[in-house]
């Protein structure tokens, strides 16, 4: 009796992890059928694989230039967050005394701040930076960079902040006497004890900034810099009606985070635990 | 060492990040609050004007933002229960020692990973023309019926899309809060005589009081804050009935260019996001059981 119920119980949960999946499949069998098909039953199988929309998709999301992109924008600024938050919070824990309390305060207490608050002041402190200074911060990736830095920064410090707490500060001290600069120490030393908390870091950016859609759209206009979700906005007001054209560029958006999915799964779902706890 | 004060140093490691962090966040937000007390269309030739207080008296007689803001809150409230009853019960299922759990466990957290402009326009797909499709080929019209034109429904979907991309995530908050429960614990009480539902309530609750702030946190503020879903499901439709906080001050700055009126409202929801998360976490805090 108890097996024939642990059986019942694990037919369940299978069916209901499918289910809840069930947007996807339709997703995916609809970007196969043609027009006719797909509206003579949205939940049937296609009656063919044919690869004519994602085809057709590729090119009009000019789909391999975004995806460099967001994956330009995105790698360089969770490295650039990880190398300055890291230095930053490691001096500011082993820094006592009130600017580097401040400095802590001032970056914690911002976190609350939606980024609807500071999107239209921001770019008018980029309009000016470019039309005073010169310095090329709208329609750039590396303006975007620039910001997705300054936005990610205080979590980061804050997380990194957290961690090193708990760091021994012994072997600083021993290095120091051997002769290492704070820079030797710091990249020597300490960096390679922060692993875990880096990778809660990078994953939790990656993801947030992969996925962002507003800041982009508010900074990049040429349509040569978009990235995934910004092509994936444009294309979508064009294509709504050809579901099945649409339904391809989705699948296609979604198959790289997929494959992120299946190869650092353990990394991301302790990540995620780890930032959330925090 | 650790008093030994090395500016040289310091600024080395701390003013690169912070330089950028302040011409990002915090100049922007001193100027926002400037901006909020001017009249401007965003056209830098038109001159901005000193208006005082005038745009928050008028938001309050803004009855689409008063409207929205109350919708907002509708979502939000619905969202936190969908979201947390979902997301606690998938961490109860999957916790159960089955030999399906970590394949469930997978599944369940997936759409937490695809952005939430992506998965609004999947959804727009399911809850419009496949619910067309099923609706008469099932007999049940009175369900599956193009949610999207519906003001209640619409705002319904949202909920769902919303709770479909955050019930993984709490799912695993609280998995990592269960695993946390020693064994012994609820051992003793069975053999004491307590039956499942007593050790769920009595025991098990009690003890997920951290990871039940945790994710109340996360979803009040992500629920409260949500844009990307709302632009890409609904775009605010039908007729602006699911324009929720954040869609309606970006409408109102980028939109119709008022941007001193928006920027007041964008100072107003910061001040609601910043005071209801604070409050629901100094709350929350208070009721947690020390082991």
């Amino acid at each position: 009796m108890k097996r024939v119920n642990k059986a019942l119980f694990e037919a369940f949960l299978f069916l209901l992890a499918l289910t809840f999946l069930s947007p996807i499949y339709i997703m995916l069998v609809n970007s196969f059928k043609n027009r006719a098909e797909l509206y003579q039953n949205v939940l049937a199988l296609p009656s063919s694989l044919s690869f004519e929309y994602y085809g057709e998709a590729i090119r009009k999301m000019n789909f391999f230039t975004a995806f460099g992109n967001s994956l330009f924008v995105t790698l360089v600024s969770v490295g650039i967050v990880v190398v300055l938050a890291s230095m930053t919070a490691w001096m500011l824990v082993r820094t006592d005394n009130r600017w580097s309390k401040l400095m802590f305060m001032t970056f914690v207490s911002t976190m609350l701040i939606p980024f609807q608050t500071l999107m239209m002041p921001l770019m008018q402190v980029m309009d000016w930076i470019r039309d005073v200074l010169h310095i090329p911060m709208l329609n750039t990736h590396g303006g975007l960079i620039y910001m997705n830095v300054g936005f990610h920064a205080s979590m980061a410090v804050f997380l990194y902040h957290g961690f090193i707490k708990s760091v021994p500060i012994a072997l600083e001290e021993a290095a120091t006497l051997d002769g290492c600069s704070k820079f030797g120490v710091f990249w020597r030393v300490v960096f390679p004890m922060l692993k875990t908390i880096t990778i809660t870091i990078a994953i939790l950016d990656v993801i947030s900034i992969w996925n962002d859609y507003l800041l982009p759209s508010l900074t990049l206009s040429n349509k040569a810099l978009r990235t995934i979700p910004l092509s994936t906005f444009y294309f979508f007001g064009e294509f709504t009606i050809m579901w099945n054209l649409a339904m391809a560029g989705l699948t296609l958006t979604i198959i790289p985070v997929v494959i992120f999915y299946v190869f650092a799964q353990k990394y991301i779902i302790k990540g995620i635990t780890a930032g959330a706890v925090k | 060492m650790k008093t030994k004060f090395d500016k040289a140093w310091f600024a080395l490691f701390t003013i690169p990040l912070f330089f950028i962090f302040a011409t990002v966040v915090i100049i922007p937000f001193a100027i926002g609050i400037l901006y909020s007390f001017l009249s401007w269309d965003g056209i830098s030739a038109n001159p901005k004007v000193f208006v005082g207080m005038d745009n928050f008296v008028q938001l309050f007689r803004d009855d689409r933002f008063l409207a929205s803001a109350w919708t907002s809150v509708k979502f939000t409230i619905f969202a936190l229960i969908a979201v947390n009853v979902l997301g606690l019960v998938f961490s109860l299922l999957v916790t159960g020692g089955l030999r399906m759990s970590n394949a469930a466990r997978t599944m369940f957290f997936m759409p937490n990973l695809i952005g939430g402009l992506i998965l609004g326009y999947i959804w727009q797909f399911i809850f419009t023309d496949a619910f067309k499709f099923i609706g008469p080929s099932t007999g049940l019209d009175s369900i599956f019926f193009n949610w999207l034109l519906h003001p209640q429904f619409a705002l319904y979907a949202l909920v769902i899309v919303f709770t479909w991309q955050m019930a993984g995530y709490t799912m695993i908050v609280y998995i990592a809060g269960i695993q946390g429960i020693p064994d012994e614990l609820l051992e003793a009480a069975k053999v004491d005589g307590a039956n499942g539902w007593h050790r769920l309530t009595k025991i098990v609750f009690p003890l997920l009081m951290p990871a039940f702030t945790i994710c109340l946190f996360l979803t009040l503020s992500g629920a409260f804050k949500i844009f990307d879903v709302n632009l890409s499901l609904t775009n605010g439709g039908p007729m602006n009935t699911t324009e929720l906080f954040a869609l309606n001050i970006y409408n109102e700055i980028f939109g119709y260019s008022r941007y001193g009126l928006g920027q007041a409202k964008a100072i107003l929801f910061f001040l609601i996001v910043a005071a209801v998360t604070l409050t629901q976490v100094v709350i929350t805090k208070k009721r947690e059981v020390q082991m």
